[in-house]
């Protein structure tokens, strides 16, 4: 048992949503893990920076969870990278609150598995999109974890997005008890 | 009598209303043309009025009334910043220049005593001709304009002394001892100086205990009897009785003047009394500009052109020259100095004081005291016409030359904000908190005593007047203010004060805040630049919690309150054109009521073609009311 999680949980269409907001049910409620609701605590777009850096001070494992919108996140949560991991506190001179951090990318993407290779018509796997995530880990001397994908999230039926969240709430459990798992290959 | 009265506004009133818009047209100023039209109407004119000391002495109330305008615009602690240059600027102005004179009429063969009467009458300049030049030119709150401000404040305070002087003057060598000079001041005034002087600080202290503990009350009292010409009697009032108080025991008015306004410069009404009393101040002003003109003796100028012009050009020589000469010890830039010099380089009403007050104590001789005024007069007038040469002339060689500077901006007394918020409620206060804490300076006007008072306790600067008002608008810097907040709440009022002051400032925007639609639409005919409906925003915010409470995402939420706001507003404009055709409004009020529904609708269906095409993950589920 060493280190909490903390779910920065990003969909603005959570409403609407099949797969992202299960795997976020079945993670809020475990014990050591904080969810952050970015489109509830935030829908006008005002971060609150203080508040959010002291929440990731406080835990040891930083999770992105989102659907893949053009190859990048929700607006908001790049809203929230935007500001959260700020000059003098992320990165730069004492910029070290995140040392030794790690964070993972827990993603879905519409398109699926084949789309995303050099035949399909996304090109790029996916972990190769995810480089700006990657590198923004780096520069905050963090270590980027092998990203949790779910491919074809339009696609598939209850009980494979059940079959996923069980994996999603292992992942949390096993982060939680200080098994990272793999790195992200560079 | 009523025959008098009405014979001269009439004279008086013709030639400002013929003479003074010819002369604004073609390039002379306004001072020129009152003087001009003095002269035309005067005794050496067509001779319409044939005693124009009796109406110059009538119109000097228009300086006195000038003054308290400036002490109104003069917090204390501004008049405390500028002890510096009013002591030094100004206290080695009227001495070196009194010097320089007194020499030089010594060198022409006048006796000493007399030289220093001319020396320190004509050491003073025009308040009336530097001030009107400088608001003309708008470079009151320069650094320029307050040091210039500076010295004439000085010579009003040095009125008082050298008018002392005068009757020391007139018995010249006889004055063996210290005792003896007192017993002839001590004659002139009618009585002991000692009493005097008690007298005077007594006053002082009476003006300053009155103006600051009984007149705000008295004008909150009278401002909420809401009987507006009561106001304007008030305030005129107040200067007529400090005038009449300070002229009971021979101090200057026009210092008097200055003090009470300095007293009332932080209170909340100060810019309705200017409001009020600056109109009755222009008119004086004119009145007097026109007397200097009508007093203008040309006999003189005919008999000895040769010495009138003469000792004109001497004076303004001289005083130019030690004008520009400590401008350049208290480091001014060339350019500054030059405007400087030249705005305060004439002799001045004060000095008609000292010439008269000479000749009545017999130091100076009827035939030169003429001569003086005929020059004193002579540099008023070239004042304007030396400020034109240096504009047409002097500024192109500077600008060719390179080392033109445009004035800066140093720290001023009349400090203009770039928005104005009128009506200080629930409304016009939170605009003015917004601002105000971002550092904006805004200056709030309001026409409650009672809110006035209430916001004043609680640190807040408003001031009091009326919307309508264009006077106290003016006073409120509106040439200068970018936007007008008109937050009142009293609709017709909003209407009409929002289309006279379109039509008075165009460059104005006006923010206004609307009750409804109608008051929006007919707020929007009058050409205001941007309406809020006062509950809009608070009802839109409301519908987006109640939706949030029924489960909706506070993201999902925001969204539709803002698309409901976009279209309502777009809806109430594009519905203006029907507002005066009732049928036709209720026709147009349901057809958008269902394009609204409509655009929601589409909006769902958008969702579901996405989540088809297998772009989204949409499933087009409907949120679960009291689920999040």
């Amino acid at each position: 048992m060493s280190g909490t999680v903390l779910i920065i949980y990003a969909h603005p269409a959570h409403q609407t949503s099949r797969v992202n907001r299960r795997m976020m049910e079945t993670a809020r409620d475990l014990e050591g893990v904080t969810v952050r609701d970015l489109y509830e605590l935030y829908p006008d777009f005002h971060i609150k920076v203080k508040i959010e850096q002291a929440l990731i001070e406080k835990h040891t494992h930083i999770v992105f969870q989102h659907p893949f919108f053009w190859y990048s996140c929700p607006s908001l949560l790049k809203e929230y990278i935007d500001l959260t991991l700020s000059y003098g506190w992320a990165y730069g001179p004492q910029g070290t609150a995140l040392n030794g951090k790690t964070l993972l990318s827990a993603i879905t993407t519409g398109g699926g598995a084949d789309a995303y290779k050099r035949t399909g018509h996304n090109f790029y796997t996916v972990n190769e999109l995810l480089q700006p995530f990657d590198q923004t880990a780096r520069l905050c001397g963090m270590t980027y974890l092998e990203p949790f994908i779910l491919n074809g999230s339009l696609q598939v039926n209850d009980q494979a997005i059940d079959a996923h969240c069980n994996r999603y709430r292992q992942k949390i459990i096993d982060l939680r008890n200080g098994d990272i798992g793999e790195v992200y290959q560079r | 009598m009523t025959d008098g009265f009405l014979y001269f506004a009439l004279i008086f009133l013709s030639a400002a209303v013929i003479v003074v818009p010819l002369a604004k047209r073609s390039g002379l100023g306004a001072i020129l043309g009152y003087l001009l039209a003095g002269v035309i109407i005067g005794p050496f004119g067509m001779g319409l009025i044939k005693n124009p000391e009796a109406i110059l002495h009538f119109a000097e109330f228009g300086v006195v009334m000038m003054l308290f305008l400036i002490g109104l615009e003069l917090q204390p602690l501004t008049l405390w910043r500028l002890r510096k240059p009013i002591l030094g600027l100004g206290g080695s102005q009227v001495a070196l220049t009194t010097f320089l004179i007194a020499a030089g009429c010594l060198a022409m063969g006048l006796s000493w005593p007399v030289g220093l009467a001319i020396g320190l009458g004509l050491a003073l300049s025009s308040t009336a001709i530097a001030i009107q030049l400088m608001n003309e030119r708008n470079i009151f709150t320069t650094y320029t304009g307050q040091s210039s401000f500076s010295v004439l404040l000085f010579q009003d305070i040095a009125i008082i002394p050298i008018l002392a002087i005068i009757p020391l003057l007139a018995v010249g060598g006889d004055v063996g001892s210290v005792q003896q000079a007192i017993e002839v001041v001590e004659e002139q005034a009618g009585g002991s100086l000692w009493e005097k002087g008690l007298m005077v600080i007594g006053l002082v202290s009476v003006i300053i205990a009155v103006g600051h503990y009984a007149m705000r009350p008295a004008l909150r009292y009278i401002a909420q009897t809401g009987v507006r010409e009561i106001f304007t009697a008030t305030a005129l009032l107040l200067v007529i009785g400090v005038t009449f108080l300070m002229k009971s025991v021979g101090l200057s008015a026009a210092l008097g003047a200055f003090i009470a306004g300095v007293i009332l410069a932080d209170s909340e009404y100060r810019h309705e009394i200017e409001a009020q009393i600056e109109p009755f101040k222009a008119l004086l002003l004119g009145l007097f500009f026109i007397s200097v003109g009508m007093s203008m003796n040309f006999d003189i100028l005919a008999s000895d052109w040769m010495t009138a012009l003469g000792a004109l050009l001497g004076l303004l020589i001289i005083k130019f020259a030690v004008l520009f000469f400590l401008a350049k010890i208290f480091k001014f830039d060339f350019a500054q100095n030059l405007i400087f010099s030249t705005l305060l380089a004439q002799g001045g009403e004060f000095g008609f004081v000292v010439f008269q007050f000479a000749n009545q104590v017999n130091l100076i001789n009827a035939d030169l005291t003429s001569l003086l005024n005929m020059v004193v007069a002579l540099s008023m007038a070239a004042t304007p016409l030396m400020l034109m040469f240096y504009d047409r002339v002097i500024v192109r060689r500077l600008q060719n030359a390179q080392n033109f500077d445009v004035l800066p901006e140093k720290p001023s007394i009349k400090t203009h904000s770039p928005v104005l918020i009128f009506g200080n409620g629930r409304f016009g206060q939170v605009v003015a908190r917004l601002l105000q804490a971002n550092k904006i300076q805004t200056t709030i006007l309001d026409h409650d005593p009672k809110q006035i008072d209430t916001m004043r306790r609680f640190g807040w600067e408003v001031f009091y007047g009326d919307v309508m008002d264009m006077e106290l608008l003016h006073a409120a810097g509106a040439e200068k203010a970018k936007l007008l907040v008109l937050a009142i709440n009293d609709r017709e009022k909003s209407v009409a004060a929002a289309s006279l002051i379109k039509q008075k400032y165009p460059h104005l925007k006006i923010y206004a805040r609307a009750y409804d639609r109608r008051h929006a639409y007919e707020l929007s005919k009058v050409g205001v630049d941007y309406f809020e409906r006062e509950t809009f925003h608070a009802a839109l915010n409301m519908g987006r919690e109640v939706l949030m409470a029924l489960g909706y995402r506070a993201y999902e939420a925001r969204n539709l309150a803002l698309r409901f706001a976009k279209h309502d507003r777009k809806i109430l404009i594009e519905s203006f054109s029907y507002f005066e055709d009732e049928k036709a409004l209720i026709s147009f009020a349901q057809q958008s009521r269902e394009e609204l529904t409509r655009i929601f609708e589409s909006d769902r269906t958008d969702a579901e073609l996405h989540r088809e095409e297998g772009w989204d993950e949409d499933d087009g589920n409907k949120p679960q009311i009291g689920k999040r």
